[in-house]
């Protein structure tokens, strides 16, 4: 078989579809170790299954590995920020938002230090393996501490330009992505990133669905079934950043379509519906609206697939509860102009 | 290294307890039993062993130190002042309204403060990160943690120590001010340490004891430290809670506090007697 290559920021669909985005993320940290000697990695048993170990491999002097300590990891990867490198560390989304919150609030967010956390096997992409390696808490988290940038990519190509933009991002960095086993939206490289930016995958005028992560994918599939079946125009935004949020495509898609439905592999507290809803509240502007993830509740066990079904977080549920919204009463009179 | 001048180390650590003093009447209260405790270790580091620079305080190759016992930023700060990284007249702004100093010390605010600290447990795996990046970068600084023996009911120190030991990280250097109380008690009441250094050397540390106030034991204990190789050090340095205050010294109340002008006055005294 052919030598798989990443060479940066030029990919080919061949990485795009087959690979994973921490094998991505993986190959892109090795990819900018090579012109970067600021950067190191930091892991707490976990360089195979995060792929940080592609860049251990290659630079095994600038891996960290402390053992199943997350408490440590974080504070280690604060201490060599602290001297002017550039840590990358990678656990799984659950101890990195949950065990060791304070440390990453205290040690890295309060002093403001460029780690970049990638964390895999968020939301329920680690379904079989039950609640205590689920992660749907992690957004509501991280978006509360000051100074704290985070990305859900949509895919491995996501990922990629994720983990390079980071880099040029002076303060802490959460990037959040699966297990490896989800469907990719990009089929190239060839697309827009740009931080804080939402990205339209679709254009539409009845009803907007914004998301990030694995409902990216979900999202345009469903887009494309109701305009066949139902004849309708549905908007998909993007919306990898979730902090910074990007209130202009949210107030946009408010004033053009009326109708908002959230997508997010989270508890539908705190996380992407509840940031989209905050802009929306203080816009004083007003849409139907409905955020679908888990509804406060720990995920059952299952593999990934299913569990995507049965929170309605795959094509036929996000095209379920985008006609739910749609025969939602918002308002008779249509006038924008006479609101607040 | 030069040797240390006694005498002029035990003046210095004289001077640091009168501004603890001073900076806890200004802040209107402040853990000063475990800042006095700790006085003659920040007194014997910032003026013999630490290589740092009050006109640089940015400077690359500073050795680095962080006051995992953050509480005790009521002696820290006022040792920096001391050092010259900024003017006693400062401190009477401490605790208050947009002031640089707090309870626990503000490493974006104050000038000369590495590391921000405050909850512990905290200082040891950023002090070892620090350590590890110095080896990574090819620096020969060290870093040195305070810690309180409190502090060591933290879980996370033993997860840094196991790596520190792992990485034979001979360029991190850690204090524990052994003064013997916590919140609620003597530490062998509230959660046993004891047998504590051996804690530290199952864990695979380099282990030297010493009284925490005589100067000259203290500055040889951290001179064997500072050359230690192949493995970390840890100086567990037994100290009083409120030394140098008669009415603190080993008291639980020392813990954290306030004064009243009498009470301020006489612990001047006691200082100025001792």
């Amino acid at each position: 078989m052919a030598e798989k290559i990443v060479t940066g920021t030029s990919w080919n669909m061949y990485d795009a579809n087959t690979m994973s985005a921490k094998e991505i993320y993986g190959r892109v940290l090795k990819k900018l170790a090579e012109d970067n000697d600021k950067i190191v990695g930091v892991t707490a048993d976990l360089e195979k299954s995060t792929n940080i170990g592609i860049f251990g491999k290659a630079f095994p002097d600038r891996m960290i590995n402390v053992g199943i300590a997350e408490q440590n990891l974080f504070g280690v990867a604060a201490g060599l920020a602290k001297v002017g490198l550039i840590p990358f560390a990678s656990t799984f989304a659950v101890f990195a938002a949950l065990r060791a919150a304070e440390q990453v609030r205290t040690d890295i967010c309060y002093q403001n230090l460029p780690v970049k956390i990638i964390a895999t096997h968020g939301g329920v992409s680690f379904g079989q393996a039950g609640s205590t390696h689920h992660c749907t808490e992690d957004v509501a988290i991280m978006r509360s501490f000051p100074n704290m940038t985070v990305i859900i990519p949509a895919d491995g190509a996501e990922t990629g330009r994720a983990v390079e933009a980071a880099l040029n991002i002076p303060g802490p960095v959460y990037i959040r992505v699966g297990r490896g086993f989800e469907p990719p939206y990009h089929k190239d490289n060839d697309f827009n990133f740009e931080v804080g930016k939402g990205e339209i995958i679709r254009e539409g005028t009845d009803i907007t669905i914004i998301t990030c992560g694995i409902g990216v994918v979900q999202s345009a599939f469903a887009s494309d079934e109701l305009k066949r079946q139902d004849g309708l125009s549905v908007r998909v935004i993007n919306m990898h950043t979730i902090k910074p949020i990007d209130k202009d495509i949210i107030i946009s898609a408010v004033k053009e379509t009326r109708r908002i439905v959230t997508i997010e592999e989270h508890n539908v507290i705190g996380g992407l519906g509840d940031a989209v809803a905050a802009v929306i509240a203080e816009s004083g502007k007003g849409c139907s609206f409905k955020k679908i993830g888990l509804q406060d509740e720990f995920a059952t066990v299952g593999y990934p697939e299913d569990l995507y079904s049965h929170y309605k977080l795959d094509t036929s549920g996000i095209v379920d509860s985008v006609r739910e919204v749609m025969g939602m009463e918002f308002e008779a009179d249509e006038d924008w102009n006479d609101e607040v | 290294m030069s040797k240390a001048n006694i005498q002029e180390l035990k003046a210095k650590a004289k001077e640091l307890r009168t501004d603890i003093i001073d900076t806890t009447v200004w802040a209107g209260s402040g853990h000063y039993g475990g800042s006095l405790s700790s006085a003659d270790i920040l007194t014997a580091l910032y003026f013999h062993f630490l290589k740092v620079d009050p006109d640089n305080p940015d400077w690359e190759d500073r050795d680095r130190f962080i006051l995992s016992k953050g509480h005790c930023a009521l002696g820290y700060i006022p040792c920096l002042s001391l050092k010259g990284f900024f003017p006693k007249e400062g401190l009477k702004n401490f605790n208050h309204f947009m002031s640089p100093f707090g309870m626990h010390p503000d490493s974006l605010k104050v000038k000369g403060c590495d590391v921000s600290t405050g909850s512990l447990g905290h200082g040891l795996p950023i002090g070892l990160g620090m350590a590890i990046g110095a080896k990574i970068l090819k620096k020969d600084y060290k870093t040195v943690v305070l810690l309180g023996d409190g502090e060591c009911n933290e879980g996370s120190n033993y997860e840094a120590m196991m790596a520190a030991a792992h990485y034979k990280a001979d360029n991190l250097l850690a204090i524990v001010d052994r003064n013997g109380f916590m919140i609620d008690g003597r530490t062998e009441d509230v959660m046993s340490l004891e047998p504590f250094a051996d804690k530290w050397k199952a864990f695979g540390w380099n282990v030297i004891e010493c009284d925490g106030h005589d100067m000259e034991k203290l500055c040889d204990a951290l001179e064997q430290a500072w050359e230690h190789k192949g493995e970390p050090t840890v100086v567990i340095a037994k100290t009083i809670k409120g030394k140098g205050v008669s009415f603190l010294e080993d008291t639980v109340v020392s813990h954290y506090g306030a004064f009243d002008s009498e009470q301020a006055a006489k612990a001047k005294q006691d200082i100025a007697n001792s």
